[in-house]
């Protein structure tokens, strides 16, 4: 089977600050994976490196054998940590602009899930509450057919009623052949719907493993080995 | 609404565990359809790839077999049911006695306090 996404040597730095130091990393499609990490370990660097946000210092980078490019993101569907949406819009009209930008949006599947939750297509954005709107933004990512879809933080800051809806919306629409990459500090929140983690420190990956294994070999959760590998 | 799952123990090996209870409890009777994965994933709260593990396993046990289109099934073999009802029952048995054994009493003594529970418990 073909890597979904296979870098090498990737490096990235801010002035004198290494925020990606040398990451070697290939991942299989059909996974759910979680880049755990401290704050600051350069868990949102990667994401915005696979999505040409920014550009390496060093290093490779290959999106289902492609460098990041028109046909990375047609493949990629990325929930960035802030809203990018506009604010002003209503959600009928963001619906649309998806539709115009994304080939593979499939905008009744997002009809359908707004409506479950009473939101209006009418509703403005600006007027939604910060975990309604991460509720609309995670409907919209999702409701892409992607190869890869990149999460970054989806369930900081929101009440555990909608953590929920939302673990669930992500499980509810993952095609088995896709890969979700799923980055949070949140472990206990989302450890049980993980195939595969991530450990990032420093910009370095410190583990790459399934979840099994660690539960097995270090009778613990993801999250106490977690608290174990970085404990300050 | 998801099932308690720790998340100290392989996940799948969980679901196992609590999918055999659901067949021998017969909350699935032999021959009942099993929820596709994606449902059952959902209900419990994990991912459709654990889920799946966890079929294969069941089948690999034959207390579930697949039909090639119309999905899978709750085995209609009681004989064996019952087989995995007792071994269970077995395992909860052991470990009952591993831990009054630490406690420092013996199979004659467990066994009459076990009686004399169960006739205060009628009471």
């Amino acid at each position: 089977m073909n890597a979904i996404l296979e870098c090498k040597g990737l490096s990235k730095s801010y002035g004198r600050f290494q925020a990606l130091d040398h990451v070697d990393l290939t991942l299989e499609p059909g996974k759910i994976i979680g880049l755990l990490g401290p704050n600051g370990s350069g868990k949102t660097t990667f994401i915005k490196l696979i999505n040409q946000l920014l550009v390496p210092d060093e290093g490779t980078l290959l999106i289902d054998g492609n460098a990041p490019g028109v046909e990375s993101k047609s493949i990629i569907s990325y929930l960035p940590e802030k809203t990018y949406l506009d604010e002003n819009q209503k959600i009928a009209e963001t619906l649309d602009f998806f539709a115009d930008f994304y080939d593979d949006f499939d905008r009744s599947r997002a009809v359908q899930m707004l409506e479950k939750l009473n939101i209006s297509p009418e509703a403005r954005i600006k007027t939604l509450s910060k975990g309604t709107k991460e509720k609309v933004q995670l409907i919209l990512v999702m409701s892409r057919k992607a190869k890869l879809y990149c999460l970054d933080e989806p369930i900081a800051g929101v009440d555990p009623a909608a953590r929920d809806y939302i673990l669930n919306t992500i499980i509810n629409n993952y095609d088995e052949n896709a890969t979700i990459l799923i980055s949070t500090h949140l472990i206990a929140d989302i450890e049980n719907i993980l195939d595969e983690v991530i450990f990032i420190q420093n910009g370095r990956i410190r583990l790459y493993s399934d979840v099994d294994s660690i539960r097995v070999n270090k009778r613990m959760s993801i999250d106490g080995y977690f608290r174990e590998v970085f404990r300050c | 609404m998801s099932w308690v799952l720790d998340s100290g123990r392989p996940i799948y090996l969980q679901i196992v565990e609590r999918l055999e209870l659901s067949i021998v409890s017969g909350q699935f009777k032999p021959g009942d359809k099993v929820p596709s994965v994606r449902e059952l994933a959902v209900e419990a709260g994990v991912n459709p790839n654990t889920m799946q593990k966890a079929m294969v396993e069941l089948e690999r046990q034959g207390l579930v077999h697949s039909e090639r289109t119309s999905g899978r099934f709750i085995t209609e073999d009681e004989a064996m049911i019952t087989q995995v009802r007792e071994e269970l029952a077995k395992k909860q048995i052991q470990e009952f006695m591993e831990r009054m054994n630490k406690m420092g009493f013996d199979g004659e003594e467990i066994v009459t306090l076990l009686q004399k529970t169960m006739r205060e418990g009628k009471k």
